[in-house]
């Protein structure tokens, strides 16, 4: 079973992209027992090998990031507020206001107050360049003490699991890499490879050499995807929905996935009683896009976890959605490592 | 404990809990309980409208001097709960929509709950990412059903804007809610400094409810009050980026006197002379008519009322993410202090 400590252990550690040193070292602790070989390559990918109980039919690497969004301090005024870009796909509507933690340290990125906007400021969102962290710093000087150029911040916000859903930051992708890591602990039938990736979200770059390195016929990315069964939409707007199970695609905007995998999945779907939904939109991509191109080629299926409010300070899953997921790649990953059809 | 460490503490415990408009009691009751540590045989009141006063000195004198920081923030309010189990949300005071999206809030139904106010995936913001609705197109995620929501959530139920207080550098820090409870914290601050003095008139401590909503607490409180004259601790606008610096003050650099028309020129001044005999760092804040604080409500309560602004700077006022300096707040209680210990006010431990 998933585990929900380990998720929200792997949630209160930032990997801002590039920087992702402290999950990579959580995930290592929490799997090298269970691995038969690991290794970390040049870039911070974890590559995992566990021994089945007889070689793979078809060599299989299952494959989740490691890695969130986040800012990166570009400049420090003279006044001490530090400048920043953002580190993979963030909606600037939703950076106002909000708090960050930097190198130890809170901060927060302000906003002028209401009182002193004119015009149609009020329902403007700010643009990336003129928002400012604040750490408390009265100056450039005191500002440098406490923050570098080239440091990360990420958003501030705490877990939770009350009812059926669970909200925190960066769920995409440390509900991935939960169920990865629930999987080695079990018995495999089959050998199969474990990638932990770095930088997917600022390009598909960990998965790309991690695939290169892994060399598979076959691999399942498990990620998570944006939900939009929110409020104020119109019908037919959701993309995929919370509860209704994961979400396997037949397409995005990085990878046209492999055809008989994704009936195979909607098979073992059905057969196993698990609920299972296909994404209703072309939005998105994930690792899929660098591992179904590497070397001469893989064929590749990726199982999502519907989450809503991704890349922002807080996203939520399903409880549902998480244990659906970890079964449907568990039945994938023995039926493609095994070459069985059904 | 040092001072500071001492404001810092005490208000880490103001804003561990919220008080919107017309729902000040959570807020109230941390005041009560800071009120009876410091002057545990004076009683401190919470009236019909929310208000919480308690009076120091002698009630029959001629001079009673009403000291007010408005103990509200600002917050939203549940409108509607969608078939979907969404709800509908107004805002209940200023509240900055650009904030809003993707926020954390607390929801105090039966039961307080989390929910995340909706932002829109960034597949369909395309060319609408310049736009943030008006707070009524908003709605608020508890992750429920219908039916679940409508179980523990009802229309007129408070929504708080969450975020943990947080020390920053130096004596900085961050709350959602500073604004006021900055304020609050200074005038218990003063309370506390007041410790074995003796005061011969009258000083009447109100923590005014519904200031964001139009100040409607400090209206009644005032006539209930009737003082003779008033000092409003309130926060004000800090230089930060956007902020013209003739409208600003600076974080950390005292206590923001107000000076206004609709001030009294008399009290501002003594103000302004306390502060250099008592070595107290100030800034003087310039409006050009009301003040946009409870002062401009108490300044016409019955016959008239002189009153005086002192005010902290903050930064990122109206948003999750408000900035003030525990220095300036320390100076707002040490300016009232000496104020109200000028005239009438000795040494020899009698109240």
């Amino acid at each position: 079973m998933a585990d929900y400590n380990v998720l929200e252990q792997l949630c209160s550690l930032y990997g801002i992209s590039g920087n992702e040193e402290a999950v990579r070292e959580r995930i290592l602790q929490e799997i090298t027992p269970y691995a038969t070989t690991v290794e970390v390559d040049a870039l911070g990918n974890i590559i995992a090998f566990k021994k089945g109980e007889q070689p793979a039919k078809t060599k299989l690497m299952l494959s989740a990031h490691m890695d969130e969004v986040g800012l990166i301090i570009t400049d420090i005024t003279d006044e001490g507020l530090l400048k920043f870009a953002t580190v993979g796909g963030i909606d600037k509507r939703i950076l106002c206001g909000k708090q960050v933690w930097i190198n130890g340290h809170y901060g927060v990125i302000g906003g002028k107050p209401i009182h002193l906007m004119k015009g149609d400021e009020r329902e403007k969102a700010v643009p990336v360049e003129e928002l400012s962290i604040d750490i408390g710093a009265g100056s450039k000087e005191e500002a440098e003490q406490a923050v570098s150029l080239g440091d990360v911040a990420g958003f501030v916000s705490a877990f939770d699991q009350e009812g059926a859903m669970i909200r925190g930051r960066a769920l995409d992708d440390r509900v991935g890499c939960a169920i990865l890591i629930g999987l080695m602990k079990r018995n495999l039938p089959y050998d199969i490879t474990f990638v932990f990736c770095v930088q997917e979200e600022i390009g598909l770059r960990g998965a790309r050499t991690a695939a290169y390195a892994v060399k598979p016929q076959a691999a399942i990315v498990v990620e998570s995807t944006t939900a939009a069964d929110i409020a104020g939409l119109e019908k037919g707007n959701e993309v995929c929905c919370l509860g209704d199970g994961p979400v396997v695609p037949f397409m995005d905007r990085s990878t046209i996935y492999d055809r008989e995998y994704y009936q195979l999945a909607f098979a073992l779907a059905e057969k196993e009683n698990i609920p299972c939904q296909t994404k209703r939109a072309i939005a998105g991509g994930n690792d899929a896009g660098a591992i179904h191109v590497s070397r001469g080629g893989v064929r590749t299926i990726s199982v999502s976890l519907p989450c809503r409010y991704l890349h922002a300070p807080m996203g939520m899953i399903a409880k549902d959605d998480f244990h659906a997921a970890e079964k449907l790649v568990w039945s994938l990953a023995l039926h493609i490592a095994g070459n069985q059809t059904l | 404990m040092t001072d500071l460490q001492e404001v810092q503490q005490l208000l880490l415990r103001l804003c561990s809990v919220t008080g919107t408009p017309g729902e000040e009691a959570l807020a109230a009751a941390v005041v009560r309980q800071e009120w009876e540590a410091i002057w545990p045989d004076v009683p401190i009141e919470t009236d019909g409208m929310g208000n919480v006063t308690a009076a120091l000195g002698n009630r029959q004198a001629a001079r009673q001097v009403l000291l007010d920081a408005h103990l509200d923030q600002i917050g939203l309010v549940v409108t509607g709960i969608d078939d979907h189990g969404f709800l509908r949300i107004a805002p209940c005071g200023g509240v900055d929509r650009r904030v809003l999206p993707g926020s954390s809030v607390t929801v105090y139904g039966q039961e307080t709950r989390r929910g995340i106010v909706c932002c829109l995936p960034p597949h369909l913001v395309e060319g609408g990412a310049d736009k943030v609705s008006p707070v009524d197109q908003m709605y608020v995620d508890l992750g429920m059903d219908e039916q679940e929501a409508k179980a523990l959530v009802s229309l007129g139920d408070r929504i708080s804007l969450q975020a943990e207080p947080r020390l920053l550098l130096g004596s900085r820090i961050t709350a959602a809610g500073l604004d006021n409870r900055a304020g609050v914290a200074a005038l218990l601050r003063c309370a506390q400094l007041l410790k074995q003095k003796t005061l011969r008139y009258g000083v009447t401590f109100l923590f005014s409810s519904r200031e964001e909503t139009g100040c409607e607490g400090a209206q009644t409180a005032a006539y209930q009050a009737a003082p003779t004259e008033a000092v409003m601790v309130d926060v004000s606008f800090a230089s930060q980026p956007g902020v013209p610096t003739a409208k600003s003050g600076k974080l950390g650099e005292g206590v923001m006197i107000g000076m206004a028309p609709s001030l009294d020129k008399d009290m501002t001044k003594t103000m302004k002379r306390l502060a250099q005999e008592q070595g107290i760092p100030y800034q003087m804040e310039i409006m050009g008519g009301k003040t946009g604080t409870n002062a401009d409500v108490i300044g016409v309560t019955r016959t008239g009322v002189k009153t005086a602004l002192l005010s902290i700077p903050q930064r990122y006022m109206h948003t999750t993410a408000e900035v003030v300096d525990l220095a300036d707040v320390e100076r707002v209680a040490q300016l009232l202090a000496a104020y109200l210990l000028e005239e009438g006010g000795n040494l020899d431990g009698r109240l």
